[in-house]
């Protein structure tokens, strides 16, 4: 596919050897050509173009362009690794959607990342706005936000693991001991499961955020601050009407970051619960890997990918979304 | 975690990142001293003279140091302590500051017998090996899609960016159907080996936005010039373009050593046999296995690296993640 458009583009060896600066070649140049036999090709340097872009063309033919077009295939039809892939319409759509767990899982994700907005989102934005005020240590609070980005995430479940020991000698039911809080089961029951993984996923991610929000912070015009004093502004109307106004465009753009990641949360419940107790931390994500991979009889790859399509479909939309802010923000 | 797209680099363009990644980032602060208000934020000169807002400054101050340090440094800290402890103690007194004896053997055996210098070192190949085709797939296709720019280019420009819309989850079953069973002659599986993380790690679309952009930017006259001296298209990628491209280069590299580092559920689907399988993976494994203190020093073990890089770039880290800050808000 791509040699044939390789060898159109082939015999335009001005264009390519000299585009004007910054600007890519003009349809002009490029219809003004007429020699396209192989070898005015290669002179013209489309073969090592095309030897530049193998690589790529490799890894993403095999690892990313044929794996999203297998996904739509395979959400149609019935594949175990043993037996031919049979045609079956809908029905591993139907199939995920009579499932009653997926509404478990919808629920339980949707709750996380509620939770997760609730905790995660603000604090951050808090954090940021006070580190940037402080003239010293600036430097040093930074790499101390961050440490808890550096550890493994793997890592960081485990150790949180042992934190959440749900005996009273547990780290955490010590310290809420010392404030006289009775012991808290933990990840040991439904009710508090899901809040312990969201506490774990915010203290693991905020650090990255407050560095982009410190960095965001120094794109405040200063003349804001100035005008607002002359306007008799005291700090909380500067930050509540300078501050965050200015802020708003990156603030969106973390917050549809957040519910795309959130979203797609598989280490927590993972490691921390496997979907339990009771099924009160079972994700998405959870049940699109039990379909396809913890059944012993072989995985049920299709109705695996449908639901992944069905998801995809979703944060592809948030992702567009995005993506489109990101280009209108940048350009602006 | 491991999914979300990472952040946003609108704002790097190349003459400022040229000037290295301080530049990009440093470049508005730079304006901000030129001004004759000087560094200032939120909280005005004046502000800092009155007596309650240095108060309020002092317990931001006081709250910043305590919060971050027990947040930031006390797990770590802990961990540090507990690789230490008998499990006993760890598990009666967690908070205690000093245990009632010390179990430096913790240390060793979670090295040996737990054999985690083997899963150290499986990690690390698989993150110099991602780094490798992470960056060797990135340049080349950045440099043919940016400098050479053939006329099909804005097609494999757009084919390359859709697959940014696209979720990593809608690619977990097809892409380990592929390893298990690849569109190669004989009957051969990718199962076990390192090639099935470091391929689908290269397929970046992120990567190849990023340098792309970055080379977009280079002035196109030293190209011209280098053409005019005779220099094809392979001296110039490596004589001219990749040596004027190192800070994008340490970006990627920072992003891709980190993701290897991290990930977590591609390995272990790709990697079943325990002995080629990476930190993240094992430690889970082996936690039923042994006895807590050694586990906490597997755990301690696995933390040094990343945290005595980080300490030792601290700014390269901070400079990248901060890069999301760029975007003009």
């Amino acid at each position: 596919m791509t040699m044939t458009r390789a060898s159109d583009a082939a015999a335009e060896p001005a264009a390519t050897a000299a585009p004007p600066p910054d600007s890519p070649p003009s349809p002009m140049v490029r219809t003004r050509t007429r020699t396209r036999s192989p070898r005015t090709w290669v002179r013209g340097g489309g073969l090592s173009t095309l030897v530049f872009l193998a690589p790529m063309l490799f890894v993403f033919g095999f690892f990313s362009w044929s794996p999203i077009v297998q996904s739509v295939i395979m959400s149609l039809q019935k594949t175990n690794l043993l037996d031919a892939p049979t045609w079956v319409g809908l029905d591993n759509f139907a199939n995920v959607l009579a499932d009653p767990l997926l509404g478990t899982a919808v629920l339980n994700t949707l709750y996380f990342a509620a939770l997760a907005l609730v905790f995660g989102f603000p604090l951050p934005i808090i954090m940021a706005v006070l580190m940037s005020e402080v003239r010293r240590g600036k430097g040093f609070y930074s790499a101390l936000a961050y440490l808890p980005v550096v550890v493994p995430p793997v890592v960081a479940v485990l150790l949180w693991k042992v934190f959440f020991d749900a005996s009273p000698t547990g780290l955490f039911n010590t310290i809420l001991g010392w404030v006289g809080i009775p012991a808290q089961p933990w990840l040991q029951s439904p009710a508090t499961a899901m809040p312990s993984l969201v506490l774990e996923a915010t203290w693991a991610a905020a650090g990255g955020s407050i560095i982009i929000y410190l960095a965001a912070l120094l794109s405040v015009p200063p003349e804001l601050y100035d005008a607002a004093e002359v306007d008799g502004a005291s700090i909380w109307r500067k930050i509540w009407h300078v501050t965050l106004p200015q802020l708003r465009g990156i603030l969106f753009i973390m917050l549809i970051l957040q519910v795309i990641g959130t979203a797609q949360v598989f280490l927590e419940p993972f490691l921390f619960t496997s979907g339990g107790p009771n099924n009160a931390t079972v994700t998405i994500l959870l049940l699109i890997y039990r379909k396809a991979f913890q059944n012993s009889l072989g995985g049920d790859y299709g109705e695996a990918t449908a639901l992944s399509v069905m998801l995809a479909i979703v944060l592809a939309l948030l992702s567009w979304l995005y993506f489109k802010l990101t280009e209108r923000w940048s350009t602006s | 975690m491991t999914t979300t797209p990472p952040p946003v680099f609108e704002g790097v363009d190349a003459p400022h990142a040229a000037e290295g990644i301080r530049g990009v980032i440093g470049r508005r602060r730079a304006d901000r001293r030129t001004d004759a208000q000087g560094d200032r934020g939120i909280v005005s000169g004046h502000d800092r003279k009155k007596r309650g807002v240095r108060a309020g400054l002092g317990g931001v101050h006081g709250v910043l140091f305590v919060g971050l340090v027990v947040a930031g440094l006390g797990p770590l800290l802990w961990l540090a302590k507990s690789a230490v402890t008998p499990t006993q103690d760890t598990l009666r007194q967690p908070l205690a500051l000093w245990p009632n004896g010390i179990d430096w053997a913790n240390l060793p055996q979670a090295w040996n017998d737990v054999h985690i210098d083997q899963f150290f070192w499986n990690t690390i190949v698989i993150a110099a090996g991602s780094w490798a085709f992470q960056l060797v797939v990135a340049t080349t296709a950045g440099y043919a899609l940016s400098v050479l720019r053939p006329r099909y280019a804005p097609i494999l420009n757009g084919a390359v960016l859709a697959t940014l819309f696209i979720p990593a989850v809608v690619l977990l079953v097809p892409l380990y159907l592929t390893i298990v069973n690849p569109p190669l002659p004989g009957d051969v599986s990718l199962l076990n080996n390192y090639l099935a993380v470091w391929l689908p790690a290269a397929a970046n679309a992120f990567n190849i936005l990023l340098v792309k952009r970055f080379f977009d930017a280079l002035p196109r006259e030293v190209f011209e010039a280098a053409r005019t001296d005779g220099a094809g298209p392979f001296r110039l990628f490596w004589s001219i373009v990749l040596p004027m491209s190192k800070p994008i280069l340490g970006v990627v590299s920072v992003f891709a050593i980190i993701a290897a580092w991290k990930d977590f559920l591609w390995p272990m689907l790709v990697l079943p046999d325990p002995a080629v399988q990476p930190l993240s993976v094992r430690l889970p494994a082996v936690q039923q296995s042994i006895e807590l203190d050694v586990f906490l020093a597997a755990l301690a073990i696995s933390t040094l690296i990343p945290v005595a890089l980080f300490l030792v770039f601290q700014g390269v880290f901070l400079r990248s993640a901060g890069l999301g800050g760029a975007v003009k808000g």
